[in-house]
């Protein structure tokens, strides 16, 4: 309840905030002097293409910007050029296989040359080279080819219709940068170039003084932004490193810094820091689910390595929907939030949780039915034949082992759901796995959790952007890991369902927006709550905080929190 | 003595190789992945490309010898070019970190300051405090000052400095606000001011980490003082008439001081190694903050090279310490 009364607060002051605004917080540049930033993750590097970790790629928005971003409604705001391009437009071709941008007039770097589309078209040439191990290559699938029509017209080509031509120069991973910076670190040749990676030359409102390796940046205010009036802050310390707790406290008890990024603390912790009254705890929510996923093969260490959990062999009773049905009806996931996130998170039986566009209406899985659980295995035949306490059928025991990696919250939401689950007749052997083993990809790792060498496992994952497209396509039967593709892929269940593949590249093809809601509504429906394939548990939001003397923070989940610093202003006391 | 130390140094070269490689094959065998930090929205296909990028798609016994080669040749091939202004490295591929992308040797070199000053500072505070401790602990044995004595080691050795070091924060920076909780490794001394400022954010890490090391040099102290003060040559000195200060203070002490500076040398590349819980705690980000984070994000050049400059350290120390021993010790000859 306290929680609520400080977001609500939260709320309050930034309404208030921003009322402030128009009264009167606009004055020349650099007036409110020195802004302090605190990630408990340390930025190891300021080129977004050469990580994909999310405190490089936010590091990095306060100096490179893309053209295009997204709000934090989720909706696309034109940031580098004047409007987004789109269908209606002109700007996206009818058959959608181009889209053309028409960069702003006037723009300059900071080191005061013009940023042209010969810039835009190197990015992109920068991050498509094969050499070069770009982390945004995703960002640029599909495309044929960026060319320059003029100064300020950048068209880039699809191989095929592409109904969400925003992939390349859209949201904070793929920002635009400078030609002539990194003319001699394409392909190979990039990571080499130190200088250029730790102080890129960018046209966000800040430009880097001083870059130390997984510990401080100092920036200033670029002299060369495009508004005169900002940013309002001269300097930023942008300190990295420690731990979540410290990085709070250090906004919300001690004051020292004045911008904390990402709190995954349990709630009472923040509640207890933010009576100190020094800073504001925020939350958002985007589109991170934490889900148990359902194996539907078998991972019997029984069978020969190599068949042992593929598509060979079917789960003994997880490949029985009525068995999957009942695991997830037994689960309350209210008491799952309570314990693990507070207003940070939010109970969901949706893969797709927002945006609303795309969020199917399902709601099933909120209420807990443990006797209906029970019911439904009975009905399916699943009985203690043998008076063990473990419900079988055809000499199968549903013997489930449920892992996750280490992590507290996930311990407890595994202890929570293994009572629950031996409630209702089945035996749970727990297990965890450090995150860097788990989520490691390693090939000959038997704990990663592509190989799924377990029953059921949980984590959480979500998509960039606003468009799911790429998420949902990640469950057609071709993306199973096995051991042809080096047991990379992403469809961790093995789910394998003609129908959804069909749908899957209608989708792909549909370019109507209402349209593309339905269709994805449903994919969504079929993999959770008419399959139970997958079981989300919980909605996560994200917890940040801000000094109260810091205002215009608005918190953004679907592009960089620090997408608009530029408008951050010291709220004078 | 000279032939002692040369011949040392050469039987240590085969031992700090077999250190390398096993390090490398440690490292190599562990699980883990560089890309296991990236987020689960980058398709694995691309995280393969970032890993060749890398230069993880060669094997094993193609990337130790790189290294070796690149430890031993190309960096100091470097420091000789930046030092002289030569041009023998001519472009060489250098230590590469696969976090940052940067040469390992300048983030190290940016770090050492910092662990220097603050873990430095440490090691010569709680060696001053502990030899005083040690000393009047055992001339005055089983006395008040001597069971506090005890009393505060116990604690020294016994509470961790994630205890130690959060508790000093929550009551001299969150509680009182006196003493800032996160150290600003970007502050520069100039004037008394700014030197005022750079002691108050260096004395709550530095007494965490001082505790530790007194604990453990003045019990070294104490033993050894006792020792001594028993033997036959205190008790001949004393019947001379000499005074008690110049018994204890000389002939003692200068005795007992042999084994205490070896475990001082000995400690010494600890210095070096940070302090990685404590620097994590006041946001030191010297060298062991750099090492358990290279670790978690299995960025194997940095953990290899910081881990064997380490065992350099280690080594040298070892054998610095045997040629004190012959230094101090008129008993020890070498040769």
């Amino acid at each position: 309840m306290k929680m609520k009364t400080i977001l609500m607060g939260a709320a309050a002051s930034l309404a208030f905030g921003q009322m402030a605004q128009a009264e009167g917080h606009e004055g020349e540049r650099g007036r409110d002097g020195q802004l302090g930033i605190i990630y408990w993750q340390a930025p190891s590097i300021m080129n977004a293409y050469l990580s994909g970790g999310t405190k490089d790629i936010e590091a990095a928005s306060l100096v490179t910007e893309p053209l295009g971003r997204y709000d934090e409604t989720g909706a696309p705001v034109p940031w580098l050029v004047d409007e987004i391009p789109t269908v209606e437009n002109g700007g996206v071709a009818d058959d959608l296989t181009s889209i053309t941008w028409k960069l702003k007039e006037g723009l300059l770097w900071s080191d005061g040359t013009p940023l042209t589309s010969a810039d835009v078209v190197f990015t992109a040439d920068y991050c498509m080279n094969p050499e070069g191990g770009c982390a945004q290559l995703a960002k640029f699938e599909g495309v044929k080819s960026v060319e320059a029509v003029d100064d300020l017209t950048v068209k880039v080509t699809f191989n095929a219709p592409q109904p969400n031509p925003y992939g390349p120069f859209m949201g904070n991973q793929s920002p635009i940068i400078q030609a002539a910076q990194f003319a001699d670190c394409t392909g190979a040749k990039a990571p080499e170039c130190t200088d250029a990676n730790f102080m890129p030359i960018g046209t966000g409102p800040f430009v880097v003084t001083d870059f130390r390796t997984n510990d401080v940046i100092q920036l200033e205010a670029n002299p060369n932004y495009r508004d005169p009036m900002k940013p309002a802050f001269q300097t930023v310390t942008f300190k990295g490193g420690g731990d979540a707790e410290a990085a709070g406290r250090a906004v919300l008890q001690t004051g020292e810094f004045d911008y904390a990024w990402n709190l995954q603390l349990a709630p009472d912790v923040i509640t207890a820091m933010a009576e100190g009254g020094v800073g504001t705890p925020i939350s958002a929510f985007g589109t991170l689910v934490e889900r148990i996923e359902m194996n539907l093969t078998d991972p019997s260490p029984d069978l020969p390595e190599g068949e042992r959990s593929t598509a060979a062999h079917p789960h003994p009773f997880l490949s029985d929907e009525k068995v999957r049905r009942a695991l997830s009806m037994a689960i309350d996931r209210d008491l799952l939030v309570e314990v693990g996130y507070g207003q940070a998170g939010r109970p969901t039986c949706n893969l797709v949780p927002a945006p609303a566009m795309y969020a199917s209406d399902n709601t099933g899985c909120l209420t807990q039915d443990l006797e209906g659980a029970k019911a439904l295995l009975e009905e399916a035949g699943w009985t203690d034949t043998d008076g063990d306490g473990v419900r079988d059928k055809d000499g199968v025991a549903l013997n489930i082992l449920y892992q996750t990696s280490t992590n507290a919250v996930r311990q407890d939401f595994q202890a929570l759901i293994k009572d629950w689950w031996e409630q209702i007749g089945a035996s749970v052997e727990l297990r965890n796995i450090d995150g860097s083993v788990f989520f490691g990809g390693d090939p000959g790792s038997p704990d990663t959790f592509q190989k799924f060498y377990a029953d059921v496992e949980m984590y959480a994952n979500n998509f960039d952007g606003t468009d799911p497209q790429a998420y949902l396509a990640a469950y057609t039967c071709d993306k199973a890991p096995r051991p042809e593709t080096g047991w990379q892929g992403e469809n961790i269940n093995r789910y394998c369902d003609p129908a959804y593949d069909a749908l899957v590249a209608e989708l792909g093809a549909t370019a109507d927006l209402d349209e593309r809601g339905r269709i994805a509504k449903q994919l969504n429906d079929m993999v959770t709550k008419d399959s139970m394939t997958i079981v989300p548990l919980v909605d996560r939001g994200r917890v940040s905080a801000h000094a109260n003397s810091l205002g215009g923070v608005k918190l953004n989940t679907w592009d960089s929190e620090l997408w608009n610093v530029a408008d951050w202003y010291r709220i004078k006391q | 003595m000279l032939t002692y130390t040369f011949r040392r140094l050469l039987i240590s070269i085969p031992t700090l190789l077999f250190i390398a490689f096993v390090i490398f094959m440690l490292l190599e065998l562990a699980p883990g992945d560089p890309m296991a930090q990236m987020p689960l929205t980058i398709p694995p296909e691309v995280k393969e490309k970032m890993r060749l990028a890398l230069g993880l798609g060669e094997p094993w016994w193609v990337r130790f010898p790189l290294w070796l080669k690149q430890f031993f040749i190309v960096e100091p091939q470097y420091w000789i070019d930046s030092a002289f202004g030569t041009n023998f490295a001519d472009g060489a591929q250098r230590i590469i970190s696969f976090q940052s992308r940067s040469p390992v040797f300048d983030t190290i070199a940016q770090r050492l300051p910092q662990t220097l000053w603050v873990v430095g500072m440490s090691y010569v505070v709680g060696v001053l405090i502990a030899l005083p401790i040690g000393i009047i602990s055992a001339y005055r044995q089983y006395s008040v000052f001597d069971q506090v004595g005890t009393f505060v080691s116990m604690i020294g050795f016994s509470v961790p400095p994630f205890f130690s070091g959060v508790l000093l924060i929550v009551i001299f920076s969150v509680s009182l606000g006196w003493l800032p909780s996160i150290y600003d490794t970007t502050h520069a001394v100039r004037d008394w001011d700014s030197f005022v400022f750079q002691l108050r954010q260096m004395v709550m890490p530095v007494m965490v980490l001082a505790l530790q090391t007194t604990a453990q040099v003045s019990r070294y102290m104490r033993a050894s003082m006792l020792d001594n003060l028993g033997q036959d040559y205190v008790r001949t000195a004393r019947a001379k008439g000499m005074s008690e200060s110049t018994v204890v203070m000389k002939h003692v002490l200068r005795n007992s001081m042999i084994p205490v500076i070896t475990v001082i040398a000995l400690g010494i590349p600890s210095i070096f190694g940070g302090a990685i819980i404590t620097e994590q705690i006041f946001k030191v980000n010297g060298l062991g903050q750099l090492l358990i984070i290279a670790l978690q994000g299995n960025d194997i050049p940095m953990v290899m090279t910081l881990t064997f400059l380490f065992a350099v350290l280690i080594v040298m120390f070892n054998l610095i310490a045997d040629v004190l021993y012959g230094v101090f010790d008129p008993r020890i000859r070498y040769d």
